[in-house]
């Protein structure tokens, strides 16, 4: 290493700061219910997500916004550090009583305000290749 | 197409503040495995305490809890026009002034700061300030609603 060379700054639109997969289960959806207190049935009854009309059981909405956040907040190592977090919920996610579901987080610096000291992170959440969650963004706190 | 039901007057109803909901120790590890949570500060009070925190710290989503008292108030309006069943949850949206941790108790207040029709169902925003018992703010917490416009 060169003394003139200059340190690169660590946080870089595009760089990919988290990745992971969780599996959800059917167990997975009663344990948020009874944390959460959102016991709507279509989340664990087949024949009443089959009476509304759904192809199946769903995870909650807000236990995959809330799982999609946890890589970035472990890259993090503060939760003090999120300051913002949004997304929607475009396509729902259906877990099947005996393979599940399986729900993939990537997370990537989407933009740096270094006057404000904070990074939007962009999150894509997938499901077997096709993504659950838009504008899935976590603005944070740099160090 | 249906015209949207959803009554328009809620955007200038004043409602009540929610009654001071305690944040349990045990509540926020049972939400943090719920979510996959890995960090210890979710679930050990010394290293909550260790990174400066009073007690375990929420996972940031445990917002909705607190706000889920809020929105159980908009669904009791009788006048509201919504129909629970043909509500679907379009987008959520925290935005903290600090984490929430165990011994909290938090008060939310609600307010809906939009109603929008778009291709026949009405878009609510449904907006929740959350505050300690200081009267300090901690999180604000804006759900939008899809009520879907075949409900009349």
């Amino acid at each position: 290493m060169t003394s003139d060379e200059v340190l690169v700054h660590p946080f870089v639109p595009g760089d990919v700061v988290a990745e992971a997969t969780y599996h959800l289960t059917r167990e997975s959806l009663v344990r948020y219910a009874g944390a959460s207190g959102d016991f709507n049935a279509i989340h664990y009854r087949d024949d009443v997500a089959a009476e509304v009309g759904l192809p199946g059981v769903l995870a909650h909405g807000m236990l995959t916004m809330g799982l999609a956040v946890q890589p970035v907040v472990d890259w993090l190592r503060d939760p003090a550090r999120v300051l913002d977090y949004q997304v929607r919920f475009t396509r729902p996610v259906v877990v099947h009583p005996t393979e599940g579901a399986d729900v993939s987080v990537r997370a990537v610096i989407g933009k740096v305000d270094e006057a404000e000291k904070t990074a939007r992170i962009d999150l894509t959440v997938t499901v077997e290749g096709g993504t659950v969650l838009g504008k899935a963004q976590v603005v944070v706190r740099l160090p | 197409m249906r015209s949207v039901p959803v009554n328009q007057d809620l955007i200038e109803r004043e409602f009540a503040k929610t009654s001071p909901y305690l944040v349990g120790r045990e509540k926020v590890r049972e939400f943090s495995r719920a979510v996959f949570a890995s960090d210890p500060v979710n679930y050990s009070v010394e290293a909550a305490r260790e990174a400066g925190y009073a007690d375990v710290v929420a996972p940031p989503t445990f917002a909705i809890v607190v706000q889920q008292l809020t929105l159980d108030q908009l669904f009791a309006v009788e006048d509201s026009g919504i129909e629970l069943t043909h509500v679907v949850h379009g987008s959520q949206q925290f935005s903290y002034t600090r984490p929430i941790v165990a011994g909290d108790e938090l008060t939310a207040q609600l307010s809906i700061t939009s109603i929008k029709t778009l291709g026949g169902n009405a878009m609510v925003a449904a907006e929740t300030t959350i505050r300690d018992a200081r009267d300090e703010h901690v999180a604000t917490a804006t759900s939008t609603l899809v009520v879907r416009g075949d409900a009349a």
